[in-house]
């Protein structure tokens, strides 16, 4: 298996490549020149001058490829053109906010998702089925901040359970989870709509299935017949769908961020933006990237957890 | 020999050809999913609304009205006034006109785009294939979102750039679901005579292998005009949409949000009016994917 991954991660290299030279190409047309941007419409034209030299802007473009490529290789990203700081260092300090959102709405996606998939499948066409799915469909047409919204109405300013802003100390569990819980939820029960139908489609398949019928005329238990045989077997087209909506989750936690005031990695992005920093926008992107290269990775070697017939080749 | 008719038979129905007949069974199939007809019904009444915004919405979208400013919802008012006393329902109306234009130039222009892209791929096979669906794999490797701020940022927002933005983000997933079902289309017995024929390429791409593709694009089409609503509204809370004073659905959110602890209805109305289109276009892609596809179909 070792082989197989480093072997995907080789493949993968070109890719990366192409993305970080698109990601160069991306933010030098950005209009408007970043000088001018940190140093505000009053600054004297000798100073933008100034600050252009000392950023490297006014180098040959393949020149500041080469050394992007070179620098990015090496690990060396660079200093944020606003702040001065290292993009690596303020990348590393919001990193854990946008690991902990992600991991926490995956898991509540798929503890909600999973047993409403099935037991929706288990009552076709039923009211609960009906139910299940309009709701699901419901919550997948959700613009991720109107749900964030409408959650920091009813929870923070009318019913006060949670704080309006999520931006808390990290180190301290409590607080970590009191201002985990509202953005995760936002963005959990998104994901468990996606989950939720695919668990559905998939598991009505695999109960058409004819070793299902011999596990029942065998007479195994009906709960073992379906949350062990069956739903083992329907889990591969979930694991494949959470892989690929994980992009959009990423794309969601931007939005989720910026409702709730919590630092991450898509608030982050929105200032390197709005601010023209090209050098933080050139870290972010790649970084983005490699997180959607690593989460396909996981993807296809959680296959092999599931159903052990997957041989990694 | 021939068979006398049955004279209390009734007259034959006229012969439908192939293709009438299996788009007038899809039509059945469609009417009799109920939820997709419900979708229907809320998108329609949304474009009709926003077609006739003119003439329905009372008051001038623009028209500040500062003794109104930030009012709850009353009778001259019906969802009551933003922060520069303009009227939040006439607001809504117009912005529904911008959001759906957006969306629908958007996800027209990149289905005739992606699907081009993907037919020749598919279609030529080779390194030519691979070249292509490799850059398609680079697009499609950035979260859509992420993609379209950056795009966005770059060109400078306005309604042209965020039809562009969005549409580069929809290419690659009309690229890659327009090849698949051209490699197998192209190895069928018909293209090959085509082919013996001496029908050029282009010729068999657009009038033999297309039409056998088309449904799946334009199942596609539908989710992904609603996933176009939500992103243009999602660049406009963040501030990369079209600039104020025009109405959009996402500015205004974003409007409202500014002020959300006194005036919540600010953002409600247009969050909830994204809602209601979002979700009658996903009854109407599930309906219509029921329809083509029918392993997946829900009933």
């Amino acid at each position: 298996m070792l082989a197989y991954v480093a072997r995907r991660l080789f493949f993968a290299l070109p890719t990366l490549l192409a993305v970080m030279t698109l990601v160069f190409v991306l933010v030098r047309i950005v209009p408007g020149d970043p000088a001018q941007t940190i140093l505000g419409d009053q600054a004297s034209q000798e100073a933008i001058m100034a600050l252009r030299e000392r950023l490297g802007l006014n180098r040959p473009l393949w020149e500041q490829y080469v050394d992007f490529l070179q620098s990015a290789i090496t690990g060396d990203w660079g200093a944020s053109m606003v702040t001065g700081q290292p993009v690596l260092g303020e990348i590393a300090n919001v990193l854990p906010y946008t690991i902990d959102l992600t991991v926490a709405s995956l898991i509540l996606g798929a503890v909600v998702g999973i047993p409403l998939g099935v037991w929706s499948a288990l009552h076709r066409n039923r009211l609960i089925d009906y139910v299940t799915r309009i709701g699901s469909l419901l919550g997948l047409s959700f613009p991720a901040f109107v749900s964030a919204i409408l959650l920091l109405l009813i929870f923070s300013i009318y019913l006060n359970w949670f704080p309006v802003i999520s931006a808390g100390d990290r180190s301290d569990p409590l607080e970590r989870l009191e201002n985990l819980a509202l953005p995760a939820i936002n963005l959990g029960l998104i994901m468990a709509a996606y989950i939720t139908r695919v668990t559905r489609s998939s598991m009505l398949n695999v109960l058409g299935e004819d070793y299902i019928r011999t596990a029942q005329a065998k007479g195994l238990p009906h709960r073992s017949i379906i949350w062990i045989h069956a739903l083992r077997n329907a889990l591969i087209p979930v694991v494949t769908v959470v892989g690929l909506y994980l992009g959009i989750l990423i794309g969601n936690s931007v939005l989720t961020e910026i409702v709730f005031n919590r630092p991450g990695l898509g608030k982050l992005i929105v200032g390197a933006l709005g601010q023209r920093d090209y050098t933080m926008l050139q870290g972010l992107m790649v970084i983005y990237t490699f997180i959607i290269i690593i989460v396909n990775l996981l993807t296809d070697l959680t296959y092999g957890l599931i159903d052990p017939r997957v041989k990694y080749s | 020999m021939t068979v006398a008719a049955d004279p209390g038979a009734p007259p034959p129905l006229p012969a439908k050809t192939g293709r009438a007949l299996l788009i007038a069974q899809a039509l059945k199939a469609f009417r009799a999913n109920r939820l997709s007809s419900v979708g229907v019904v809320i998108f329609v009444i949304v474009v009709v609304l926003a077609l006739l915004a003119p003439v329905i919405a009372p008051h001038d979208p623009l028209e500040q009205n500062i003794l109104s400013r930030l009012d709850g919802p009353s009778a001259e008012f019906w969802m009551g006034n933003d922060s520069y006393g303009r009227d939040i329902f006439s607001r809504l109306l117009y912005g529904a006109r911008i959001s759906l234009f957006i969306g629908v130039a958007a996800i027209g222009s990149a289905m005739i785009i992606g699907s081009a892209i993907g037919l020749y791929a598919g279609y030529r096979g080779g390194r030519v294939d691979a070249v292509i669906m490799q850059a398609m794999d680079v697009l499609l490797a950035f979260p859509a979102l992420i993609l379209g701020l950056v795009i966005v940022a770059m060109l400078g927002p306005s309604i042209q750039n965020l039809i562009i933005a969005i549409s580069l983000t929809a290419i690659p997933p009309f690229a890659r679901i327009a090849r698949a079902p051209t490699i197998v289309v192209k190895e069928r017995d018909f293209v090959e005579a085509c082919r013996a024929l001496g029908f050029g390429d282009l010729r068999i791409m657009v009038l033999h292998v297309l039409p056998n593709i088309l449904s799946e694009i334009l199942v596609m089409g539908s989710l992904w005009l609603a996933t176009a609503i939500r992103v243009e509204a999602s660049l406009s809370f963040i501030g990369l949409g079209v600039k104020p004073p025009t109405p959009t659905w996402g500015g205004m959110i974003r409007e409202g949000f500014e002020n959300i602890l006194d005036t919540p209805w600010l953002s409600v109305f247009p969050g909830l009016a994204i809602l209601l289109v979002v979700f009658s276009l996903n009854l109407i892609g599930d309906g219509l994917r029921d329809v083509i596809d029918p392993k997946t179909r829900t009933d």
